[in-house]
């Protein structure tokens, strides 16, 4: 086990203002239970999961609330005992409406013990589910268990980890990489907990090295973060194999997938479809890897997490675990309410996040952060000309040609910006930050990649209905 | 009745919600602030005259882009400081002597018929400057071509004191026929008196536009660019060096002559630099500065004009986005 | 003199006789259909009828691979003249017109936000959901006024508005919206619900002054159920129409004001 610096520097790439000084020494606090949570079906990328309970039951802490629904799925538990008060379309960060349980918590559930319900043993204070040993249980039994636990890439995305983790025939997994950069700003939550949980993450990585037959690990964190990489130094004392912590500049966005898998260990990932598999790498964030540790040592399925609760505006910001479907106004309240009216509400980090309209949205498995920012730290758009200066183009960690990929759009020409591959486009936003014209190059990049992804599915359905006609 | 707002009232909008604080006003000032030293040089040396040109340009390019933005009726984009840049460049590039009224009717022109029309900052496929340089030139040739001599300070001559100074060409017509002299006359250029001294071109006593003769100044101004982050070293460097490899193996005047005097260092560093007119990327950019600097060489030795600088620019800002599509990044992870 | 005249005139006779070779050997043969069918159509090439222009819905009708009527723009009498022309049964069509079913305009619907973007309603909708606290209303970002080929809509007051003498119904405006609230109604109707938001009442009145609540005072006054003027999604109104109501007063007598009698479109509320 060694530490080395990272032999790959990306090109492009911006350097924001950091401001992780607000909560980075916070220590990780959990939070009482609130009266209240929603608990959202789509929590994570991929099919929404299916609701099986009705308003009126009574759920206890850790029961399948929502079946995983289809290959590209994940199920979703209720985070705390209670009864649902009503099953309703809820607005989530991003804005778009889906079904969401709402949990009273303050109802003390009678729950009757049967076999079937797997929330009997929370109620009396047992793990959920029954405890593993990685060590003796099988590969196939594992991957069971991250299923089951309902766990999903915390890093923003939400992947089904368990998706990621059994690789297509064919593929083979060389590099397991562990992303700790936590590249965006304000953002310490993945700090805090490579500082103070770094045995779980040398416990998740044990594991995830089992299921994935045994690759190389390779831990990434930013150079701004020493003490967390000398506490997974200490963690990782003594552990077998192929197993490496790559220190990694500062820089946004190093903890992008693609970026993170070429500054680590230099292979580049084609355009898509392809994935990071395809090249032999296995990207997970440092909390995914711990949810698994726990999901299998100690029973307890992902039922919530920790999010950095920051921003000029809030009165103490700090770190937070959560359960999930806590709303944000929960979470300001527990620290402390805001000390200047916000402006701004963001979810997640300021190049990433969501703009939300109001706080009563709740927190899902992928909330790594909410930000309330004041006036002063705000900026407009406008809707200026591109001067051509060319600092997207070399600010663009995939370079792309976003100058004439913005003026493209604008034009309503997609099919210009499709041929500039505008769809390799991670929408990290670094385009848009150094934009001296203040132009909204990341959304005319988003629009763009929605009108080719909703023409594709239209092509498809097209041809799914045509490829059905003759059999009528 | 309209029901009550809500209590949460934020604003909405796409990521990043992060910026680098780094404006077009803020870049155009960096300019600015780059030009001082070379406006300061100019001053120095041709006097009140100069003051009054660069004042016209500057006035008359402001005043023309407000009213042609109200014209448009769209908002007004004076803030931006464009204008002005638009305004100081055009009398860097100028005689001394030009006549007032013909400073004014060149910024309309440059303003007007060469940015607005076309849309305003960004819009624009030549560099404003150039182009009323260009119309100028060909409208007014006389006066674009009659240029001053420095006030001589050393005799304690007054300053501001116009009509003592003396009109003269450019060493430019000098070099222009030294392409074709015999080399072996071996007869060394200065001592003829034909074209200035090494110190005289490199901080500006000499002949020339406005801003176009303390190559010192203009270095200043470059560097100042450079460390700012606002130009990046392709241009400059392509297009210096292009005229200085062209001139040793075409012989006649001294290189480094033919890169001190003349347009080539006002050119290179921030005509030939615009943004709107000048390639987005780094190997685009190069591929211009070259070309920019073996056109104002070809113009010098075989065309008609003894100074190519503003021509080569021009064409090379009409080649701009062919070049653009030619030199395209390649995407990460692309094919 | 007269070289020159020779000259230029033998020039002339080598172009004519050229241009008579061309026209005789390569000339391409086309039904002479097409063009008369071409000068049937209204020419406002807008590719409401999915064809890509006037040509190319004359191509394909003369082809036989498109059904005749569908041209929007063109109405009924065009779609006489062209069953005249290919010699087929005419069938009748009612003009239609677009109707953006919304009311709420800033002055009546609050806005839970400051949205700062491109300004596209496809856009706003997909950033937090909008900035309007009614999510089934619009959003006045004008996606709708930017695609009609005619210009028959225009945004005021964060509402957006469509002037039906210069609407053709090609339906542009349709698929643009991403709330899915303009429909296209018969040019005759002349009583409409502007509102599209089919929950609760006071949900409703949360978000909207003139929002549609769902008390059924129009069915009521229009003759009841039974005489079926009106249909209900949820809490929210919908003229029928295939039936629809004729006395004007259920307009005044609507309490949410969320009905309209405007012939134009353009005045109203």
């Amino acid at each position: 086990m060694k530490t080395v610096k990272s032999p790959f520097k990306f090109k492009g790439g911006v350097h924001p203002d950091y401001n992780k000084e607000l909560a980075r020494d916070k220590a990780i606090e959990t939070m009482p239970v609130p009266a209240e949570l929603v608990v959202s079906m789509s929590q994570h990328l991929g099919a929404p999961a299916k609701c099986i309970v009705k308003a009126g039951d009574f759920v206890t802490r850790g029961q399948v609330v929502g079946e995983k629904n289809g290959f590209i799925s994940v199920l979703v538990r209720a985070p705390a005992d209670g009864k649902v008060k009503s099953v309703e379309k809820r607005r989530g960060p991003a804005g778009g409406m889906a079904d969401a349980v709402v949990i009273d918590t303050t109802a003390k559930p009678e729950v009757p013990e049967t076999p079937e319900n797997p929330g009997a043993g929370a109620a009396k204070g047992g793990p959920i589910l029954p405890p593993l040993d990685w060590k003796t249980a099988s590969r196939e039994d594992l991957l069971k268990r991250v299923e089951e636990a309902g766990i999903c890439g915390m890093g923003g995305a939400g992947f089904p980890t368990a998706v990621k983790l059994n690789p297509p025939p064919g593929k083979r997994c060389e590099y397991l990489i562990l992303n700790g950069a936590e590249c965006e700003p304000y953002l310490t939550a993945d700090f805090r907990l490579m500082l103070e949980r770094a045995p779980r993450i040398r416990l998740g990585v044990e594991i995830m090295r089992k299921i994935l037959g045994m690759p190389a690990v390779r831990i990434a964190v930013e150079a701004n973060k020493p003490e967390a990489i000398a506490a997974l130094e200490k963690a990782f004392e003594g552990i077998e194999g192929n197993v490496e912590i790559v220190v990694l500049p500062v820089l946004y966005p190093q903890g992008s997938e693609k970026h993170q898998i070429y500054a680590t260990v230099g292979r580049v990932v084609p355009e898509p479809p392809a994935l990071p598999i395809d090249v032999g790498c296995v990207v997970e964030n440092v909390g995914t890897v711990a949810a698994i540790a726990d999901a299998v040592e100690l029973g307890e399925p992902l039922l919530g997490r920790v999010t950095t609760v920051s921003g000029d505006a809030v009165a103490e910001p700090k770190n937070i675990f959560a359960p999930s479907g806590t709303k944000y106004s929960d979470l300001i309240a527990f620290c402390g309410g805001t000390k200047e009216p916000p402006a701004k509400v963001i979810s997640g980090g300021t190049m990433m996040g969501f703009a939300v309209s109001s706080t009563d949205i709740p927190t899902t498995k992928t909330t790594s952060g909410l930000l309330l920012l004041t006036r002063k730290r705000v900026f407009q758009y406008s809707s200026q000309a591109c001067i051509n200066c060319g600092r997207c183009v070399r600010a663009c960690p995939m370079n792309l040609n976003c100058a004439e990929i913005s003026k493209a759009v604008e034009a309503d020409d997609i099919a210009s910006a499709e041929a500039m591959h505008v769809m390799t486009c991670i929408e990290c936003g670094a385009c848009s930050f150094g934009c001296p014209a203040y132009r909204t190059i990341t959304q005319l990049c988003r629009r763009a990649k929605n009108s080719i992804r909703a023409r594709m599915a239209a092509e498809k359905a097209k041809a799914a209905a045509a490829a059905k006609t003759p059999a009528k | 009745m309209k029901p009550k707002e809500t209590a949460e009232h934020y604003i909405l909008s796409s990521s990043p919600h992060a910026h680098a604080k780094t404006g077009v006003s803020r870049i155009m000032l960096d300019v600015l602030i780059a030009l001082l030293p070379t406006t300061a040089a100019g001053v120095w040396f041709f006097g009140m005259r100069a003051v009054f040109v660069i004042a016209t340009c500057v006035a008359t390019c402001l005043l023309t882009e407000a009213l042609c933005r109200m014209a448009m009726r769209r908002e007004s984009t004076v803030g931006d400081l464009s204008a002005v840049v638009t305004g100081l460049l055009l009398a860097l590039n100028l005689p001394s002597g030009i006549p007032l009224p013909m400073a004014a009717i060149g910024s309309v022109f440059a303003i007007a018929v060469a940015k607005q029309v076309f849309g305003g900052l960004g819009m624009n496929p030549f560099n404003p400057a150039l182009a009323a340089r260009a119309f100028m030139l060909i409208s007014f040739t006389g006066p674009m071509t009659t240029w001053l001599k420095p006030v001589s300070r050393c005799c304690g001559g007054t300053c501001g004191a116009a009509p003592d100074a003396m009109t003269t060409a450019t060493p430019l017509a000098a070099m222009k026929t030294m392409f074709a002299a015999d080399a072996a006359t071996g007869a060394t250029p200065h001592a003829t008196g034909a074209i200035p001294s090494f110190w005289d071109m490199l901080i500006g006593n000499m002949p020339g536009c406005i801003g176009e003769v303390s190559a010192i100044a203009l270095a200043i101004g470059a560097a100042y660019l450079l460390w700012r982050k606002v130009i990046t070293w392709h241009i400059p460097v392509a297009f210096i060096a292009t005229v200085y490899v062209y001139s040793l193996i075409a012989g006649g005047a001294p290189a480094y002559a033919q890169v001190l005097t003349g347009g080539v260092m006002i050119g290179a560093c921030f005509m030939a630099t615009d943004y709107v007119t000048s390639p987005t990327f780094g190997k685009g950019k190069l591929v211009f500065g070259v070309g920019c600097g073996l056109l104002c060489m070809l113009i010098r030795q075989f065309g008609s004009y003894p100074e190519g600088c503003s021509f080569a620019i021009l064409i090379m800002n009409a080649l701009t986005p062919l070049i653009n599509r030619f030199t395209q990044p390649k995407a990460f992870g692309a094919k | 003199m007269a070289t020159a005249i020779i000259i230029i005139a033998g020039v002339g006779l080598v172009a004519a006789f050229t241009l008579a070779l061309a026209d005789r050997f390569l000339s391409v043969k086309e039904d002479p259909r097409i063009g008369m069918v071409t000068a049937a159509l209204p020419g406002a090439n807008c590719g409401g009828c999915g064809f890509p222009g006037c040509d190319g819905y004359a191509r394909a009708l003369v082809a036989g691979t498109a059904p005749n009527g569908a041209c929007a723009a063109g109405g009924d009498a065009c779609a006489r003249a062209v069953a005249k022309i290919l010699g087929v049964e005419a069938t009748a069509t009612e003009r239609r017109v677009a109707l953006v079913k919304c009311c709420g305009t800033r002055s009546e619907a609050i806005r839970v936000g400051d949205y700062n973007g491109i300004c596209d309603c496809n856009v706003a909708a997909a950033t937090a959901g909008g900035d309007k606290g009614c999510t089934y209303g619009c959003l006045g970002y004008g996606a709708c006024a930017n695609v009609c080929p005619k210009g028959a809509i225009s945004v005021r007051d964060g509402l957006a508005k469509v002037d039906k003498r210069l609407c053709i119904g090609c339906g542009k405006c349709v698929t643009a919206c991403p709330k899915r609230l303009i429909e296209l109604v018969p040019a005759s109707a002349t009583i409409h619900v502007l509102c599209n938001n089919p929950d609760k009442g006071p949900n409703v009145r949360k978000v909207c002054g003139v929002g549609c609540m769902g008390c059924h005072l129009c069915e009521k006054n229009s003759g009841g159920k039974e005489a079926g003027h009106f249909t209900f999604q949820g809490f929210l109104a919908k003229v029928n129409y295939q039936n629809p109501p004729d006395d004007a007063q259920i307009v005044a007598k609507c309490p949410a004001k969320c009905m309209a009698e405007d012939p134009h479109f353009e005045t109203g509320h």
